[in-house]
């Protein structure tokens, strides 16, 4: 019995390899705004120009340093290419209070939502935080990267130029 | 998840993958959502045995955890599933995580008006202190409910949400069936006219849960449909926002909650309820976040065998700080369902650049102070109801260091029951943990930053990790030093140093005495790291050990000790030292570890567990697409 639900998992996945080709667009899920509301991915747009989807915690160091080097020249980024951040943090019912407060003091000035039981984060895959998605203006997923280190952010932005042009991002 | 019931419901999904090309094509839709993603995660370790570190023989040499996500969307339908595998899972996890197999699957529908999900289901009710179900890989915590759940909105800020099922637990399901309802009302939002200008926004909620287990007790009474439920209130003004949560369990005697006393078994048949308070106020650059809560008796378990981290229903959250530094992380705290009070204050501030404190660019302060105590205990003799409807009361703890008061404490001394006022002893108002911080993040110069954090802990160790004053362990203090310093000398490469010292009382082996952490982690590309970390056990106060262990089959001892040095000068002051290389491109992240880990204590809701040291060789592949 396992070794058949074995192969079936396999031809699942093979199947669905050969019709991936523009399956990149954002999954469905809901998640909630720092007002209480609650908003779903499908609303994610930014009038064709790109998003940034980056996952992060307040309990996650690089996701913090990581939010903060983009902020540094982030009125250069939106003057420049017209992106929009969304930062997804996956803060549960523990730590999800200090969201509001940790985006205040750091004074960051993306759109922030909390995805308190993770929906967003497993519908996207995400494994652990920071991962960071781009999104071209037809709204495909194009780019991703998970960790952060010093000059990552140099490197998103590059990729951010790229696709605001219509270009493919490096990887 | 029976077998049968996972490979009919894979059939069905692939047979509507099989089918899903043809029809796509029919019916363009141009903005039709089409996503496929997935991940993989694989985590393998080779041990060596290391009885100086305590590492345990693994008869299998190499212990492998993984696993794989697919989920598919298309429009307003998706489905997904996992593959888990162990072989045989690693060390310091549940030994029943054995095998592999489909341990997940769900299809779901998704419109404006109504959300369907059937199979495996994550959600959860307010903050999840009745209902909450949730997966952590990394922690092997998967409760998802394997059923049905509908979430409708049929007006303007309302959310209703029902579900049933039985929840997993490793690979099948435990044996109680969980309903709950979930209503929630964003009061502004369905009052829309009326409430269109008004800066403040309420949001209410309630919820109820129930449990169902038959009762194969012979000799006891059990309840075997066990209610929950309760309500919620947010208010949000600008910057402050308040949240309020209290819930009601009815009685629920459980393997949390019994004892045993003259061989002879005792459930507390009292309600249980919780409080949970979260209020924060922040402006640019200022913030401050209180939070408060009260638990009694609220585990609250779809089998009432249930021990672990298994079949929880709810979540009941620590007021504690999160730390992710390793030493202020060394013991940390697990919320105690049993009872417990407990708060948390962090003020946090950011010296705006060009001020003084703040230079030339910034300079962030976080101070945070958090405490939790458990709860007065009253034993009751209710000699009417013997044994099958023994109760306990419990009432409001005090707050301060309660050993003083357990002789004044009224405990009816003349029951059959005589471990009562153990129980009260053991309970009664003591400190559980307490926590002070506060970190400061510096960036000096275009090159240079940094992050500095002292903590002082208090950790009860006998509740805690063994829940029961007399596991014989003393109180630990510790205080905690940290520097971590990033220098980025080009674009895109930096090495950070990060130092930690933990100073401690504690003499309890493992991990006994203070001890100290340096790293240093050297970044020459953004795809590639390599670290080196040291923690160092430099008192470890448990002296002469080594000749015992001489005795035993350490080669290297062996050796050192044929060269007649049995006795070393050393004790187990020991260092572990781990050498960590990754490379990363994109979603795809290979990391390879050699070394020593010493052992530690990982907390999960509200539980516990312990994961030996270990010495050898481990590779982590995560991807995702």
């Amino acid at each position: 019995m396992k070794k058949i639900s074995l192969s079936f998992l396999f031809a699942a996945l093979l199947s669905f390899m050969t019709f991936a080709g523009d399956g990149d667009k954002i999954p469905t899920a809901t998640m909630k705004k720092l007002d209480g509301s609650k908003i779903s991915s499908t609303s994610f747009s930014n009038d064709g120009k790109p998003m940034i989807i980056s996952f992060w915690a307040t309990w996650c160091k690089p996701c913090i340093a990581e939010l903060n080097a983009v902020q540094e020249n982030y009125d250069e980024w939106v003057k420049e290419t017209g992106v929009k951040l969304i930062a997804i943090s996956i803060d549960d019912a523990r730590s999800s209070a200090k969201v509001g407060p940790v985006v205040k003091t750091k004074g960051w000035k993306y759109e922030i939502y909390i995805d308190e039981n993770q929906d967003f984060k497993r519908a996207m895959n995400v494994n652990n935080p920071p991962q960071t998605f781009l999104i071209d203006g037809k709204g495909n997923i194009v780019w991703s990267h998970t960790g952060f280190s010093e000059g990552d952010e140099e490197k998103l932005y590059e990729n951010v130029k790229k696709v605001a042009k219509g270009e493919k991002p490096n990887h | 998840m029976t077998a049968k019931n996972g490979s009919s419901f894979l059939a069905a999904f692939l047979l509507f993958l099989t089918l899903n090309p043809f029809n796509s094509s029919a019916q363009e839709v141009k903005d039709e959502i089409n996503s496929i993603h997935g991940n993989f995660q694989i985590d393998a370790q080779y041990y060596n045995y290391d009885s100086l570190i305590g590492a345990p023989k693994v008869p299998e040499k190499m212990l492998s955890n993984a696993f794989g996500n697919l989920n598919y969307q298309r429009g307003k339908f998706s489905a997904g599933l996992r593959y888990e595998a162990y072989n045989s899972v690693m060390q310091g996890f549940d030994a029943r995580y054995k095998g592999q197999g489909i341990v997940n699957r769900f299809a779901r529908y998704q419109d404006k008006l109504l959300d369907i999900t059937i199979g495996n289901i994550y959600e959860q009710f307010g903050s999840g202190l009745l209902f909450r179900t949730y997966y952590e890989p990394g922690l092997l915590y998967d409760n998802s409910l394997d059923g049905i759940c509908v979430i409708s909105n049929p007006y303007k800020g309302l959310t209703l949400k029902g579900l049933v099922g039985k929840q997993r637990t490793f690979f099948t399901v435990g044996p109680g069936t969980v309903r709950g309802f979930d209503g929630e009302l964003n009061i502004n939002e369905a009052l829309d006219s009326l409430a269109k200008n008004l800066k403040t926004k309420f949001i209410i909620g309630g919820s109820f849960v129930s449990k169902f287990q038959a009762d194969q007790d012979p000799n006891l009474v059990l309840p075997e449909n066990v209610g929950s439920y309760g309500g919620r209130i947010n208010v949000i003004h600008e910057g402050f926002n308040l949240f309020a949560e209290y819930v009601m369990k009815e009685n629920d005697p459980s393997a949390a909650n019994k004892s045993t006393a003259n061989g002879k078994t005792y459930y507390s048949y009292k309600n249980g309820d919780a409080f949970f308070l979260s209020s924060s106020y922040a402006t640019e650059g200022f913030s401050v976040l209180f939070q408060a809560k009260r638990i009694d008796n609220m585990s609250y378990r779809s089998d009432r065998d249930a021990s672990l981290q298994n079949l929880m229903i709810n979540y009941l959250p620590a007021t504690t700080k999160q730390h992710t530094y390793l030493m202020p992380a060394f013991n940390p705290y697990a919320t105690q369902p049993l009872g417990e009070l407990g708060g948390m204050i962090e003020i946090a501030y950011k010296a705006k650049k060009g001020s003084l404190l703040g230079g030339k660019y910034g300079m962030d302060i976080t101070i945070n102070y958090s405490h939790a105590s458990g709860l007065k205990q009253y034993g009751v003799n209710d000699s009417t109801t013997s044994m099958t409807l023994y109760k306990t009361k419990w009432d409001l703890a005090e707050l301060s260091n309660g050993v003083h008061h357990i002789d004044s404490v009224p405990v009816d001394n003349n029951g059959t029951i005589t471990y009562k006022k153990e129980t009260v002893k053991n309970f009664y108002a003591q400190r559980y943990y307490q926590d002070f911080f506060i970190e400061v993040t510096k960036k000096f110069n275009k090159h240079v930053k940094g992050n500095f954090m002292y903590a002082h802990q208090f950790y009860n160790k006998n509740i805690v990790q063994f829940g029961s004053k007399f596991a014989g362990y003393d109180n630990i203090f510790a205080d905690i030093f940290i520097a971590d310093i990033t220098w980025k000398y080009k674009t895109g490469s930096a090495i950070r140093f990060e130092s930690q010292a933990l100073i401690t009382n504690n003499s309890s082996n493992p991990n006994a005495g203070s001890w100290t952490t340096n790293l240093i982690e050297w970044t020459p590309t953004t795809h590639f790291f390599i670290a080196v970390l040291d923690q160092f056990n430099f008192d470890n106060p448990d002296k002469g050990k080594i000749t015992a262990i001489v005795n035993k089959n350490s080669p290297l001892l062996s050796a050192i000790a044929d060269m007649g040095m049995k006795e070393l000068s050393g004790n187990l002051n020991l260092h572990y030292g781990l050498i960590t290389a990754g490379y990363s491109s994109g979603p795809h992240r290979v990391s390879f570890s050699y070394g020593k880990q010493r052992a530690g204590i990982f907390c999960v809701g509200g539980v516990c567990r312990n994961v030996p040291a270990s010495n050898g060789f481990a590779i982590s592949i995560t991807s995702s697409f």
